[in-house]
């Protein structure tokens, strides 16, 4: 019975990456509250996870907005609705457009680099070493960072993305698409309600909350020299880019499901 | 010297998955002792150390610290201990985020025991006592040669001004004139701050230097221990052929067995 033993395995394998995750997971925001607190690393963190990410942000949000508006003007011509492309495009953007690509894009660059860092501090005994120094790693790496990405993504990363995607929308159906801009404005500004921007906001904070653990849980327990490393990038990446869209499906059942 | 020993094993038996890694180790080191375990690569002379220091926790067995259990400490017990412990490890383990000072004033800032401008003080004495010039403080640890590194390592080894210090394979990827330097390094060190010294190598030469006891494991028990005078004329058979470095002899290579 073979293939009863594979699928025990499997389900065994499974149950106790959950738990070790889990565990790990618990174990972080557990020291994400108490202290001491590494004020240092948080900033160095804020800086690299949120500042430097919005570059990338803004523009992947920029031409997604201008794309929509496109698409939109095109669909929507087909029954005499283009008129509605103001609000439909405000409505893409700021629930789901704006967070999940916002998401996906500092899943690929900031969980990537957390887990190709920790993973390189984990081979090269570095976090060991922190260890011997009277340093908890969880203090000292793991909780700056969760804390910095959770923080970033709703209150910088996704404000910047919801924004500058309805003015790609804006900019193309004034530019092109012959729309007037202050009713334009009007459009987008009476359509958008304060949940949707809740939502979106829910969103960012999870999206980051998953994107540093999954960076640092990976990171944390590579092994096996730079094949190791290269292993829990990617895992890392895939695991985060899963979880988001997961979670987001969630998080808007729960926000707009009625 | 009092009696009880500074570091005290009884029993210890580590085992990964199957894989019996410590069988039953039994080691006392006396205050102000250096000593050094050899033997062959896979003997189990990293994961004793990694025990001693917590890093890895035994399946059973006593390790004992000035008297005091350790085996079962947590928290602040744990950090408690982990304060009479310097480790120089085999890599060095520098933090590359870092630059030398910081890596080396890491466990006092750490602690928050002395401001910024102060812990730099001390990293450039503790740099000059390894013989490194100041200026090398602001280099990060990528621009250092190996030698340098171990030796900024040793340096951050013995900031905190520990009890204990270990060494894991500090002559080990040095040429001969640089393994000899650190060796008096260490030697200088170890005597001059009155610690206990505990070393695992099987570089010979760094045994005959630095040793004031030797004890030869072997998959994962102490088979001999003895002052280093008596090294030589041992009379067992195991360390004989380690010391001479013969590849026939009581010990078989995992290679010709297979």
């Amino acid at each position: 019975m073979n293939f009863l033993a594979v699928i025990g395995r499997v389900v065994f394998s499974f149950l106790q990456a959950a738990g070790r995750l889990g565990i790990f997971a618990s174990t972080a925001v557990s020291h994400m509250f108490t202290p001491p607190f590494y004020f240092r690393s948080l900033l160095k963190q804020m800086m690299t996870i949120g500042y430097y990410s919005l570059p990338v942000v803004g523009l992947t949000s920029l031409f997604t907005g201008a794309a929509l508006a496109l698409n939109i003007f095109e669909g929507g011509s087909r029954f005499n609705a283009e008129s509605a492309l103001p609000s439909i495009v405000v409505i893409g953007i700021v629930r789901e457009l704006g967070p999940v690509l916002c998401g996906l894009i500092v899943a690929g660059r900031v969980s990537a680099s957390m887990a190709a860092e920790l993973g390189t501090m984990r081979v090269t005994e570095q976090i060991d070493a922190m260890v011997t120094l009277s340093t908890d790693p969880f203090k000292y790496l793991i909780a700056p960072r969760i804390i910095a990405t959770t923080l970033m993504m709703p209150f910088m990363l996704v404000v910047v993305a919801d924004s500058v995607g309805v003015m790609g929308g804006y900019l193309i159906a004034t530019g092109k698409l012959g729309f007037n801009s202050g009713n334009y404005m009007t459009l987008t500004m009476d359509f958008l309600e304060a949940m949707d921007v809740y939502a979106s906001l829910t969103k960012a904070a999870v999206f980051g909350f998953f994107i540093s653990l999954m960076g640092c849980y990976h990171g944390f327990y590579s092994r096996g020299g730079a094949q190791g490393v290269g292993v829990s990038t990617t895992n890392a990446v895939v695991s985060a880019c899963m979880l988001i869209l997961l979670t987001n499906y969630m998080v808007t059942e729960i926000f707009f499901a009625s | 010297m009092t009696d009880t020993p500074k570091i005290s094993l009884k029993g210890l038996h580590k085992q990964f998955g199957p894989k019996v890694v410590l069988d039953s180790v039994d080691l006392d080191v006396m205050p102000g002792e250096s000593m050094v375990i050899i033997g062959g690569s896979g003997s189990g002379k990293s994961v004793t150390l990694k025990c001693i220091l917590g890093l890895l926790h035994p399946e059973s067995g006593s390790i004992k610290v000035d008297g005091e259990e350790t085996v079962s400490l947590r928290g602040r017990d744990r950090k408690r201990l982990q304060r009479k412990f310097g480790m120089l490890f085999q890599g060095a383990a520098l933090f590359d985020s870092l630059p030398v000072w910081e890596n080396i004033a890491f466990g006092l800032l750490a602690e928050r025991k002395v401001n910024r401008a102060d812990a730099k003080e001390i990293a450039i004495e503790n740099l000059r006592s390894v013989g490194l010039s100041p200026d090398v403080a602001l280099l990060s640890p990528a621009e250092l040669s190996g030698g340098m590194q171990k030796r900024v390592g040793l340096a951050r080894a013995i900031a905190n001004k520990p009890e204990i210090i270990f060494f894991d394979e500090p002559t080990t990827g040095l040429d001969p004139i640089m393994a000899d330097v650190i060796n008096e390094l260490i030697i200088e060190r170890v005597k001059e701050m009155g610690v206990t010294a505990l070393t695992i190598t099987h570089d010979m030469s760094s045994v005959r230097k630095i040793a004031d006891k030797v004890a030869m494991i072997y998959h994962g028990n102490i088979i001999w221990t003895g002052p280093r005078s008596d090294i030589d004329n041992s009379g067992n058979p195991y360390v004989e052929q380690f010391i001479h470095g013969k590849a026939e002899g009581p010990i078989q290579m995992e290679v010709l067995k297979a």
